[in-house]
């Protein structure tokens, strides 16, 4: 690790204003990310930003028809909370298959988006359920949030304070993880919401997408069904050590139809 | 920079980088070389410890992060002169370990699992499923369930 300035900020206005007066500041949720990219040297910031002491920015509130998240509020939370399991159980059931344990104490709700890893699992569920982002600068729908592999819709400066979710008649996840660090190889989060169906993959793609060919024939008949003959195109799918495109279009199939089953 | 950190119940002090590991700080400023490094690469849980009760890996925090935070480590499981703890023992019992490198890591997941699971049934499945962020090359894990099974009910049998 290059060196560089620590600093914990107490408030929004004060990691924003060390981040202003920083030559090169980031800033830092749970580190699961952020420290291995520091320690191979893929990152060389002047200051570290601590946003661990903004409470503001934790918790989970649900209310008749929204769940709505804080960045800073991690997995494992999300995951155990009661309330989430009983609004929108397939969040919480995303939440529990993330990582570890140990990431899953640490690794953040914000700092997933914000990074949007392709393989993360957090943009399947923002983009199923038709979530709404909200920053320092704006809100934004999860459709125009994730814009491509590790890019947002974040500026320079910009943070994620919190997440609301709309709370679907029926949802669903489904992932094929990489067996060693249970990124998601193929991700499928399927719902039934007031305003529609959606079909979101993650994990096959450099970013989340929508199958809309899948969300017309469910909106026809919601059964694994009527989906088994849409086949996604490998063209632009990702090919790496783990999977190949071929594979990765063979699996989004597979999960989808999954994902419906398991809507019941 | 100024550190004070609560570990194993006792308040330790110390200068360091803003960039220095807390598994860093541990080994090599308090002397306390029971947590290991595996991987250096937040995969293999050798460095696991608790920070306020959660499990978490010491090569993906920073010391600073744990400024003001109470930690445990494998340490301050069981006293030095006394007997072993009840999960501690388990591992002996059941042969659920060979090297002993993943131990520390592996005994302080398993007492985070057991905190989680309280009152609930903690099967061989869902031991498995627990120890994703832990992993061992030598026993096959097999005696590390096995342990982790009957460590668990010995913690509740009041040991
Ligand atoms: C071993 C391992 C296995 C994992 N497996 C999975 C998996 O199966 N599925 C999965 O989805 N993920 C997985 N992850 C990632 C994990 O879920 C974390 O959520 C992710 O790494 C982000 O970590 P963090 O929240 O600590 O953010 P950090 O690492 O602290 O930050 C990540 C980036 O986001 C920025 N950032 C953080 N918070 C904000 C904010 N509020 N606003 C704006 N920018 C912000 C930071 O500046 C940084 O650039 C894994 C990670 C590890 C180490
Ligand atoms: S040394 Fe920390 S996870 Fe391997
Ligand atoms: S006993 Fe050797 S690594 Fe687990």
């Amino acid at each position: 690790m290059y060196a560089f300035d620590y600093k914990k900020a107490a408030s929004l206005e004060d990691a924003q204003q060390a981040f202003e007066s920083a030559d090169d500041g980031t800033f830092m949720a749970g580190g699961m990310t952020l420290i291995p990219t520091l320690k191979q040297r893929l990152a060389s910031p002047t200051d570290v930003i601590d946003l661990d002491g903004i409470d503001d920015l934790r918790g989970i509130t649900v209310d008749s028809d929204s769940v709505t998240i804080g960045a800073m509020t991690c997995h494992a939370d999300v995951a155990a909370s009661a309330d989430v399991k009983k609004a929108i159980s397939a969040l919480a059931h995303l939440a529990s298959l993330i990582g570890d344990p140990q990431v899953r104490n640490r690794g953040t709700i914000g700092g997933s988006i914000a990074n949007n890893d392709p393989a993360a699992d957090y943009p399947g569920a923002l983009v199923g359920l038709g979530a709404t982002v909200h920053t320092t600068k704006k809100t934004v729908s999860a459709d125009d949030f994730f814009t491509g592999m590790f890019e947002t819709a974040l500026e320079e400066g910009e943070l994620v304070t919190k997440v609301s979710f709309p709370i679907p008649e029926k949802a669903a996840y489904q992932k094929f993880p990489n067996p060693a660090s249970r990124y998601a190889v193929v991700g499928a989060f399927v719902a039934k919401t007031k305003d529609g169906i959606r079909v979101a993959i993650t994990g096959a793609g450099a970013t989340v997408f929508r199958v809309p060919e899948m969300e017309t024939a469910l909106t026809g008949s919601f059964t694994a069904d009527a989906i088994a003959d849409i086949a996604v195109p490998a063209d632009e799918l990702n090919s790496d050590l783990h999977a190949t495109a071929g594979y990765r279009a063979h699996l989004i199939g597979v999960m989808a139809k999954r994902a419906v089953a398991d809507c019941g | 920079m100024q550190i004070s950190v609560t570990i194993n119940g006792k308040l330790e002090s110390g200068d360091v980088e803003p960039r220095t590991l807390l598994v860093e700080f541990i080994r090599y400023q308090l002397g306390l070389t029971g947590t290991h490094v595996g991987c250096d690469t937040s995969q293999c849980g050798a460095c696991t410890i608790h920070m306020n009760g959660k499990s978490v890996k010491a090569c993906t925090l920073l010391a600073a992060q744990a400024d003001g935070q109470d930690i445990q480590t494998i340490e301050g499981v069981a006293p030095a002169e006394g007997p072993l703890h009840p999960m501690q023992e388990a591992f002996r019992d059941n042969h659920g370990l060979q090297c002993g490198f993943c131990t520390p890591g592996m005994i302080m997941s398993a007492l985070a699992m057991v905190e989680r699971y309280k009152g609930e049934d903690l099967d061989e499945q869902t031991i498995r499923e627990e120890l994703e962020g832990n992993l061992c090359r030598c026993t096959g894990y097999h005696g590390i369930v096995k342990a982790i099974s009957a460590g668990a009910k010995a913690m509740q049998g009041g040991a």
